[in-house]
């Protein structure tokens, strides 16, 4: 029998040198005894093992091996270096036992591992500091001096006396009026002053502090903060940790100022009507509790929970405020409830009407609006953000006809500003078209699409689509007056000619509509991006560029 | 009025919204001036006895509001107490509370006065002096108010880790019938500029990294930040008349088209003074902790929402066992799984296996065949798997599949605890902890 000796319960770094020296000599974990500093010497302790053979082979582990046998080096089970060495013995064989999680060795290091990260998880949630002044000692870290508070500087409302009185009896009455500027306050209640310490007393399961120090100081690196436990305490002062001996509870400070304001949001944030003590008590275990200035609430919330609920519901509905919260300053759309829009409203209103009376902006709020008010818009529309009407400007050159909105333009409710309307604006410029000479718009104004987790993957539109939306694509041309339009893709095409035709047999021809207006049909940008392969890509792309070129030298020469 | 009585009156105000969480945002600390961390970890700093995690000062800038809400214990007829806290106010409980290790950060919310745009600048102003008077590097989350200009916005998610605008109603009528000032589509349309925000700044900051190692050594561009924690919603389940298909089929629609890292789902609970459209009634907590369930075999278990909800009757889900095991239950002929062979995709589908236990199973399989013991290892329920699969030394008897009763056998032994344990409040309560929230 074998003895080692590690300078401290969490002594990661000596375990390591020392297991790898046994491993190298052969030494298997049932022959050694591991003790820490401190620990009484055994009667029958061993002597320390034998130096590895010279040219022994450097023990192997996998990546992952190391931080488990940190965290399990922190676990207060005694027999923790043992089972460590174990595993270390048994990796020089067995390469992918940490895989095996059903192997009882494995499942106990993982437990171990688990009980640690949890141990100091609940240190970083449940440790709570409370401040002291340290008369003594300069501090390490000087604090930067309070920095002034800017007060609210509003244009306020001048107040009268009767106001003024009103607002210390109850600012949220005032706020009908709208005048409940805070009034000046009293200096600030608690802020570290130059001599705060932060003590917190804290009982670990396992041998955690020195590891979680860290944590702390990342957070409160500007603070003097000290953490006493019982078996170690940790101490900061701007520079480093120290460690010191063990501590007693009484050796933190009692009360804190904060802690009656605490506790006050403690009980008002909890919800009588949801009661599930176990659900807490499963994450925040009782052992906690006698630390944790909060909890000393809880038997007292749970016991009045039952009855605040039972009064809620006895009191049942309540008649309305009699002096009801006002709405002076809101804009005109959020005052009141907005009247109900006639429900399928004539979409299809006399074109030439329409572009008398209303100028083009009126006119394209007016179709939008109109949109929006119809009570039998496809079902699929509610997935939809918004409608995404026509952009550019009235008379143009040539009005644009997609089929629907995409994901980028239904997010921003602008036409042809996702990929397929990049390549449309590219190709446009080729062809020596402005955009201040284009209208573009789409026969299908919300964006149908089948929910695909995180996608949203485009879906055609139907005949039924089409045809329901066809009235206010021909209302939207009747008041944007183009001298030509251009279908692009099969859903304009048919839109515009009130029926299915093949684009690509009509590609590039001159056509009427059935009011006469002449349009001038070709393939939508999205079919180029679905082009497999470059070389029919590039070719498709100059045809496309072609048609646009063609479509603007043939409304140049129309009358 | 007392500090303490407005603390009391706008936390009060604020519990009815189920967010907490304080995870999933960018590193930083506080070794280089200003107070606070964020790792990446959220965490929980006390729980109340709802179960609920307390992980943010969780308040209300005023509980006045102008709007008149049904289900708000806040709305313009309530007859509430009204508070308003100054900006300054706010300022010193975070950093107090924060000092003493009580919350991760604040998560401020307001009742509408004035103007949108007012209302939204205060709740930006106790963001900025949070973050550029005292170098507060702790969690913010705030409300966005759908309405407020965009250059609020853009400096509220200059200085905040999560932002959210809540859906409230999971149907547009509803919302209507019962929130008359808010509009369903004002609010899409605001999380859909929140994501294109969100996503901008995401892609800049990818951008300005590989600009950096191209770089290496070269000037840190500059990355404009915006709610590095992304966006969330909440949905009120109980206050209309929506089935639980619909509110499956509406939250998928959030999580798909503005990526919402999370859609609450708050069971409407009776406040103290109910109005007459929505009287109170205990809240439907066994629902919502079903929605969660239901919503987590949507989004990791590769379910469908067909499948889903197939398990229960006319659009609602089953009450009384879990959804999961109320698939099962209706397609034994998948059953028993065989725990050596099965894939992923089969495993996943066993009630009492995780996600993670899946991946252990499957990682163990290389070199060991699953004895029942093995499982009972991997900390595996025995008595819940044991009828869906088969291992090296179980074979379910004889026909246990094709008995009537199975349902009973495979409640839960104590319905009562099931229902009072009920796991959302956990699952809200511990982001870190499950592996599924690792990007929450």
């Amino acid at each position: 029998m074998y003895s080692l000796r590690l300078a401290a319960p969490d002594d990661f770094d000596g375990w390591r040198e020392a297991a790898r020296g046994l491993v190298m000599a052969g030494i298997p974990p049932e022959e050694v005894d591991w003790l820490v500093e401190g620990d009484p010497v055994p009667l029958f302790g061993g002597g320390a093992p034998p130096a590895p053979p010279a040219d022994a082979l450097q023990p192997r582990a996998p990546r992952d091996f190391p931080e488990l046998a940190r965290l399990v080096c922190r676990h207060r089970d005694p027999a923790r270096f043992t089972l460590l060495h174990g595993l270390l013995h048994r990796l020089q064989r067995e390469r992918g036992l940490l895989d095996d999680a059903a192997d009882p060795a494995v499942a106990r290091a993982n437990a171990m591992a688990r009980a640690v990260r949890r141990d100091a998880h609940k240190m970083h949630a449940f440790l709570r500091f409370r401040e002291v002044r340290v008369e003594d000692g300069a501090p390490a870290a000087p604090l930067p001096p309070p920095s002034p508070i800017a007060v609210p500087n509003d244009p306020a409302p001048a107040r009268n006396a009767r106001s003024v009185a009103l607002a210390l009896r109850d600012l949220g009455r005032l706020e009908e009026a709208g005048e409940a500027e805070p009034l000046p306050e009293a200096p600030p209640v608690i802020a570290p002053a130059p001599d705060s310490r932060f003590v917190a007393w804290f009982e670990p399961e396992h041998h955690i502090l020195r590891a979680e120090a860290g944590f702390f100081v990342r957070r409160f690196a500007m603070l003097r903060w000290s953490i006493l436990t019982p078996e170690l305490s940790a101490h900061w002062d701007g520079q480093e940790v120290a460690f010191g001996p063990g501590a007693r509870r009484a050796d933190a400070p009692a009360e804190d100022a904060a802690e009656g304001l605490w506790r006050a949001y403690f009980a008002s944030i909890f919800n009588p009507a949801r009661l599930k003590p176990d659900a807490m008590r499963a994450e925040m275990p009782k052992k906690y509790w006698r630390n944790l200035p909060e909890a000393q609430d809880i038997p007292r919330l749970m016991a009045e929970a039952p009855k605040r609920v039972a009064e809620m519901v006895a009191r049942g509905a309540t008649p309305p405020a009699e002096r009801r919260q006002r709405t002076v300053h809101l804009p005109a759309h959020l005052r009141a409830p907005q009247p109900e829009a006639p429900a399928g409203v004539e979409a299809v209103m006399p074109a030439d009407l329409l572009t008398e009376t209303l100028d083009f902006p009126e006119a394209q709020a007016a179709l939008r609006r109109d949109l929006l008010a119809r009570n039998d818009l496809p079902p699929w529309v509610a997935n939809a953000t918004q409608p995404v009407m026509g952009e550019g400007p009235q008379h143009p050159l040539l009005m644009f006809i997609g089929e629907q909105p995409g994901d980028e333009e239904d997010l921003k409710g602008q036409p042809f500003v996702g990929p397929a309307g990049r390549l449309w604006n590219k190709a446009l410029e080729e062809a020596g078209v402005s955009r201040g000479e284009a209208y573009v718009t789409n026969a299908v104004k919300h964006f149908k699409f089948t929910p695909t987790g995180k996608r949203r993957l485009h879906q055609s539109p139907d005949a039924g689509d089409i045809t329901f939306y066809r009235p206010f694509l021909l209302r939207e041309i009747g008041f944007v007056q183009p001298r030509l339009i251009v279908t692009l893709g099969a859903t304009a095409l048919r839109a515009v000619s009130g029926r299915a035709m093949p684009v690509t047999k009509l590609r590039g021809s001159l056509l009427r509509d059935p009011e006469g207006r002449p349009f001038y049909p070709t393939v939508h940008p999205s079919y180029l991006l679905r082009l497999p392969d470059p070389a029919s890509k590039a070719r498709e792309y100059d045809r496309f560029v072609e048609d646009l070129g063609q479509a603007a030298a043939t409304a140049r020469g129309l009358p | 009025m007392e500090l303490r009585e407005k603390l009391e009156i706008l936390a009060d105000a604020a519990k009815y919204d189920a967010s907490c969480a304080s995870s999933g945002t960018e590193k930083r600390d506080s070794r280089e001036g200003g107070l606070g961390s964020t790792e990446g970890m959220g965490i929980c700093h006390a729980y109340a006895p709802d179960g609920r995690c307390i992980s943010l000062l969780k308040v209300l800038l005023t509980n006045a509001c102008v709007f008149d809400c049904a289900y708000c214990i806040n709305r313009a007829s309530s007859n509430v107490r009204r508070a308003r806290f100054s900006v300054r106010e706010i300022v010193e409980l975070t950093l107090d509370f924060y000092r003493r290790n009580y919350i991760e950060g604040l998560f401020l919310s307001s009742g509408i006065i004035r103007s949108p745009d007012y209302t939204m600048e205060q709740l930006v102003r106790v963001a900025r002096e949070l973050r550029e008077t005292h170098g507060f590097k702790g969690y913010i989350h705030l409300k966005t108010i759908p309405d407020a200009d965009p250059a609020l916005l853009a400096e509220a998610g200059r200085h905040a880790d999560r932002l959210s605008i809540n859906v409230e109603l999971p149907q547009p009528a509803s919302l209507k019938a019962l929130a008359p000032e808010k509009d369903a589509g004002q609010i899409r349309v605001a999380m859909a500029g929140l994501r294109t925000r969100i996503d901008e700044a995401k892609e800049a900051r990818a951008e300005a990294s590989v600009t950096r190692v191209a770089l290496a050594g070269g000037r840190r561009a500059a990355a404009p930040r915006f709610a590095p924690a992304g966006q969330s919603t909440q949905m009120i389940v109980g206050a209309d008349a929506s089935t639980d298909a619909t509110i499956l089929d509406v939250s998928s629609n959030l999580y798909g088209s503005y990526r919402l890292k999370r859609v609450y789902f708050s069971a409407y609970s009776p406040i103290p003074d109910a109005a007459a459209a929505l009287p109170p009634a205990a809240p439907p907590l066994v629902r919502e902790h079903r929605l969660y369930q239901a919503d987590w075999l949507l989004r990791f278990y590769g379910f469908t929402a067909p499948e889903v909800m197939a398990g229960g009757e006319g659009g609602m889900l089953d009450l009384e066992v879990d959804p999961k095991l109320a698939w099962a239950l209706k397609h034994r002929a998948a059953f028993p799984v065989d725990v050596n062979r099965a894939d992923r995709e089969m495993l996943l589908r066993v009630p009492g296996l995780g996600a993670k236990t899946v991946d252990r199973i499957i990682a163990a399989r290389r070199v060991r065949s699953f004895r029942m013991a093995d499982l009972a290892r991997l900390r595996v329920s025995l008595r819940k798997v044991a009828p869906f699969i088969t291992a090296l030394d179980h074979h379910p008897r004889g026909g246990l599949l094709d008995r009537a009763d199975l349902r009973t056998l495979v409640l839960p032994r104590d319905g009562l605890a099931e229902r009072n344990a009920i796991l959302p409040a956990g699952l809200l309560a511990r982001p870190v902890q499950l592996p599924l929230f690792a990007h929450v």
